[in-house]
């Protein structure tokens, strides 16, 4: 079709043709993407929006007369207050502990799913059904499990006393919500993986063995190079998801010893305590670090996603 | 050896996957009383058997049947207007040059990983100013536009694969842009549309954070959010049987959807999310 | 049924390059005319703008006496097979033939017989009910026609359609499209690269060259007499042979020596100092095998092959030579345009099957030098054409695109 190559123009040359046929194609493409825009900013773009203009006041929904303009003191408060660095720590951990573990179970079960001959529907249907319960039924699941008085694990992990109470402490506690995280959202790391490792010629993987490469060996220096891609947009997407981590922690431990998470103490400010000001502060401040993660981790890695998902 | 390794694999992946799943199911059948005293053990000691007791207590609560209903009609709403939308606005992606196009796409992709939490305390604002907190609409909106890019996404790719001649063909033959689009891109679409309606079903019915913040009663509270708020503040002493019969319950729909429609769903996550 | 006239039709693209550059072309009703060319050359364009499925930046088209410019493909009432041939993979072979119908809201009876008629024709009969992915390549190309033959099309278009078919089939679909539209008397624009197709199915044929109409000719005009060192190359496989050459009188000094040309092709040669000179392959022969006392004008000369490839009926030998910069430049220029990538500085010849050179071989080769065409190596025109016997060679076909 019309490939318009717009040539930069400069004064003297004449505008590049645009065809009636170009323009109704635009027209088209306009109004058939406007309903999706308006959707999606609908609901982000105006919300942040006053959500930004809300974080200048000190604005409380059961006092909302007394609501008074304060400037970035919301942000000051937040910023310098050591609970919100310690969510912080906490969430960046549990983002870089779930997404690593992810990445190597998910790529055992992405190669074990390539292989695979025989009984690929089992095997597919039950790597899904982790992917589309919900959240809180797994957090439930894994809450009961590691629950001293009803659950099974510390029966059959033979170090620990029967009645180890997992969530008295902060690292046992991060532990199981960490658990329950991966459970539920390793089978979309190893759908994501499985797609890339289809990628992978087998003919390049044969050439390799006949030049002599170990498994090992082909491993890292054929099949990963060639993956890159989709373990790149992998990663991006389960970190920015691992980030905003929150229905496991609401249902395990409400928070409870030290497990809050960013997106958590938001949901707290705003919602369980109608702290408005502070927690759009706050709300500005999470949709801030989740630029930064992206910006690093494309950055980083130099994940290309335009040409990850792009036409030519 | 490697067949060994393959087995081995598969045998990991299975329990894996299902043994959360066993687990809940048999801790369903647990009686209350042997939760209230203490059962650790995977499944139900003798004599500690409820039988059906859990499910039919799960199912005879109003609220919880409520809780179903809301989730049913709220997801399968919000997951036909989004394929509808996202499939306009894909094909818009896919097929024509305009400009905003690039726009689109940024915008996709930054609310794909927007951090939902920032937005509910603005929202809860927003939804009790218009009337819409606590109403069924006050969730479809926004799951709707969380799963737009998700689907744009998978249905673009779709799009992206059917030959362009195929509709010029068409074109040719008689047909008017909107024939063209409905005789043969539609249908020749039909699988990616469904993958992406299937994905945000997921989405819908999985949703959490939207459904505590936005609803306040049963009038439009989903399943997540009803289960969480079973059994009142204290998370360490919660009635668990009963739980995880509404668990096993709120699960089954999507065990469902799993089981006629795996390979779809798989081939949709791939190609959606790694070449499109 | 309609006549063709494309005047002086011009695609710009964004960039401003044209790649469709003032083309005129008259087909006249029921003509099959091929258009011809190395990719890039617009012949694919020029089709998709008679179909309309491509805007015309300038000029006009007229089908059947109607200026179509502004119409959309559907309201042209042409008939398009495509290079994958754009089946729809979710209706059934009957399906696919009948959809033009169905989309005019044809009556079932009527479309029946159409369907039938045609699947007869094409003999799809046993396949009706398959689904396009089922059938072989040929099947599908036949499913296509059938398409485009449902319609009573003002036109049968058809864009690269047997590219994607093995050699034997290809050549087993060329005689079945040749004889179906001999049989319909439809008017046909036919795009291809391949010569082959060109020169056996068409009554004219249209070389194009980077947008540029190079000649509009019949098959045996176009063999015959090139306009240009272009059409010359393009047409006849093994390619025409390129020499540099000097003419003083009738005697022309090849690489290999001196031979005679008429007096007539001299005449117009002369005073052009160092030319190209193009001789196909066959008009060569191995001396000793040739008839000398043949009325037909001619030389011999003498020369080393390096290797012969023997085919049984015929054999080529190949000798190579050195050509001045001049020349090398304006052949490398020409291979580039052919999109080949061997430079032709040696010399095919054809000869008898009988021949009993072999390589190594100092031979005695005749030239039948009435054949050889002689070419201004500036601007690749054929200095010695035959213009009555040459078809349409348009003024601007040298003409090179300014931002090329």
């Amino acid at each position: 079709m019309t490939t318009t190559v717009v040539a930069p123009r400069t004064e003297r040359q004449q505008k590049p043709e645009v065809s009636d046929r170009a323009k109704a194609e635009t027209r088209l493409g306009q109004k058939l993407v406007a309903p999706a825009i308006v959707l999606m900013l609908v609901v982000t773009a105006f919300p942040m929006l006053r959500a930004l203009y809300l974080s200048l006041f000190n604005y409380s929904l059961t006092a909302p007369e007394d609501r008074e303009f304060v400037g970035l003191s919301n942000y000051a408060t937040a910023l310098t207050d050591p609970l919100f660095w310690k969510t912080t720590g906490v969430t960046v951990l549990y983002m870089l502990v779930t997404v690593g573990v992810e990445l190597v179970i998910g790529f055992v079960f992405a190669m074990v799913m390539h292989r695979v001959i025989f009984a690929r529907g089992v095997i597919r249907t039950s790597i899904l059904i982790p992917y589309g319960i919900i959240t809180v039924v797994s957090g439930f699941a894994w809450q009961f499990a590691f629950s001293f008085q009803n659950g099974f694990v510390n029966g059959w992990l033979p170090f620990l006393d029967t009645d180890f109470n997992w969530f008295g402490d902060t690292t046992p506690a991060v532990i199981a919500i960490m658990v329950s995280e991966i459970w539920k959202t390793t089978p979309f790391m190893s759908l994501l993986l499985l797609a890339g490792l289809a990628q992978v010629s087998e003919d390049m993987i044969e050439a390799a063995k006949v030049d002599g490469a170990t498994w090992w060996q082909r491993l890292w220096k054929v099949v990963l190079p060639n993956m890159r891609a989709a373990i790149m947009v992998a990663v991006l997407f389960r970190a920015l998801d691992a980030y905003r981590i929150f229905d496991n922690i609401f249902v395990m431990t409400a928070g409870a010893v030290n497990t809050e998470s960013i997106s958590f103490l938001t949901y707290r400010q705003t919602i369980e305590q109608f702290q408005l000001g502070i927690g759009s502060a706050l709300s500005v401040l999470l949709f801030l670090s989740v630029l930064v993660i992206a910006w690093l981790i494309v950055k980083l890695f130099k994940v290309d996603l335009a040409s990850a998902r792009q036409e030519g | 050896m490697r067949k060994v390794g393959t087995l081995i694999g598969c045998a990991l992946i299975l329990v894996w996957c299902l043994l959360p799943v066993v687990w809940i199911i048999s801790l369903s059948f647990k009686s209350q009383t042997a939760i209230t005293n203490g059962s650790p053990g995977f499944f139900p000691a003798s004599g500690d058997s409820a039988g059906w007791q859990n499910y039919q207590d799960v199912l005879d609560n109003e609220q919880f049947r409520r809780a179903i209903f809301n989730s049913i009609g709220i997801s399968l709403i919000a997951t036909l207007l989004s394929v509808v939308i996202a499939t306009l606005a894909a094909y818009a992606i896919a097929r024509l040059e305009f400009q905003g196009k690039r726009f689109v796409l940024t915008t996709a992709l930054a609310i794909a990983m927007f951090p939902v939490v920032s937005l509910v305390g603005p929202l809860f604002d927003m939804w009790r100013a218009f009337g819409l907190y606590d109403t069924w609409p006050g969730l479809i909106i926004p799951y709707m536009s969380f799963t737009l890019p998700l689907a744009i996404w998978t249905l673009s790719a779709f799009f992206r694969e059917i030959p362009w001649e195929m509709e010029q063909a068409a074109q040719v033959d008689g047909a008017t842009s909107w024939q063209a689009f409905r005789k043969v891109i539609v249908p020749l679409a039909a699988p990616g549309v469904f993958t992406a309606a299937i994905l945000t079903f997921f989405f819908a019915w999985n949703d959490f954070v939207f459904g505590i913040s936005l609803t306040s009663t049963e009038r439009a509270r989903p399943i997540p959010a009803a289960l969480s708020f079973f059994v009142g503040s204290d998370p360490f002493n919660r009635p668990a049987s009963l739980l995880a019969a509404g668990a096993v319950v709120s699960t089954i729909p999507i065990i469902i959807i799993v089981l006629i429609f795996q390979r779809k769903i798989v081939a949709g996550l791939t190609s959606g999310a790694v070449k499109g | 049924m309609a006549a063709i006239e494309m005047k002086n039709i011009v695609k710009k693209y964004g960039d401003g390059f044209p790649a469709v550059n003032d083309v005129s072309i008259h087909v006249a009703d029921g003509e099959f005319v091929i258009l011809v060319g190395p990719s890039g050359c617009g012949k694919s364009t020029l089709l998709r703008m008679i179909v309309g499925l491509e805007d015309i930046t300038e000029g006009e088209m007229i089908i059947g006496g109607k200026v179509v410019n502004d119409l959309a493909p559907r309201d042209r009432n042409l008939a398009m097979v495509f290079q994958n041939y754009a089946l729809y993979p979710h209706l059934s072979v009957y399906e696919n033939i009948a959809f033009p119908l169905r989309l005019a809201k044809v009556d079932d009876k009527t479309v029946d017989e159409k369907v039938r008629e045609a699947s007869k024709t094409l003999e799809l009969d046993e396949h009706l009910e398959r689904k396009p992915g089922n059938l072989s390549g040929g099947q599908r190309q036949r499913v296509a026609m059938g398409r485009a033959i449902v319609r009573d099309a003002d036109a049968f278009l058809f864009d690269e359609p047997l590219s994607n078919l093995d050699a034997k089939l290809r050549g087993q679909m060329r005689s079945e499209i040749a004889r179906l539209q001999k049989k319909l008397g439809i008017t046909t624009v036919y795009v291809t690269h391949d010569q082959t197709e060109a020169m056996t199915l068409g009554d004219r044929v249209a070389v194009l060259k980077r947008g540029l109409l190079q000649q509009l000719a019949t098959p045996r005009e176009l063999y015959n007499n090139p306009g240009n060192l272009f059409v010359a190359g393009f047409i006849g496989s093994p390619p025409m042979n390129f020499l540099p050459a000097t003419v003083e009188g009738t005697t022309v000094e090849l690489p290999f020596g001196k031979v005679e040309i008429p007096a007539d092709k001299a005449e117009k040669a002369a005073g052009k100092g160092l030319l190209i000179a193009g001789i196909r392959p066959e008009a060569f022969e191995d001396a000793s095998v040739v008839d000398t006392s043949s009325s037909r004008t001619g030389s011999t000369f003498t020369a080393t092959v390096d290797v012969v490839e023997w085919l049984g009926n015929e054999a080529y030998a190949y000798i190579p030579f050195e050509a001045p910069p001049e020349v090398r430049e304006q052949l490398e220029q020409l291979e580039r345009d052919l999109d080949g990538e061997t430079l032709r500085t040696q010399l095919v010849i054809g000869l008898s099957g009988t021949t009993k050179i072999a390589e190594g071989d100092e031979a005695e080769i005749w030239v039948d030098t009435s054949k050889m065409h002689l070419f201004d190596p500036s601007t690749g025109e054929n200095l010695t054409v035959d213009l009555d016997d040459a078809g349409e060679i348009p003024a601007n076909a040298a003409k090179q695109p300014a931002t090329a």
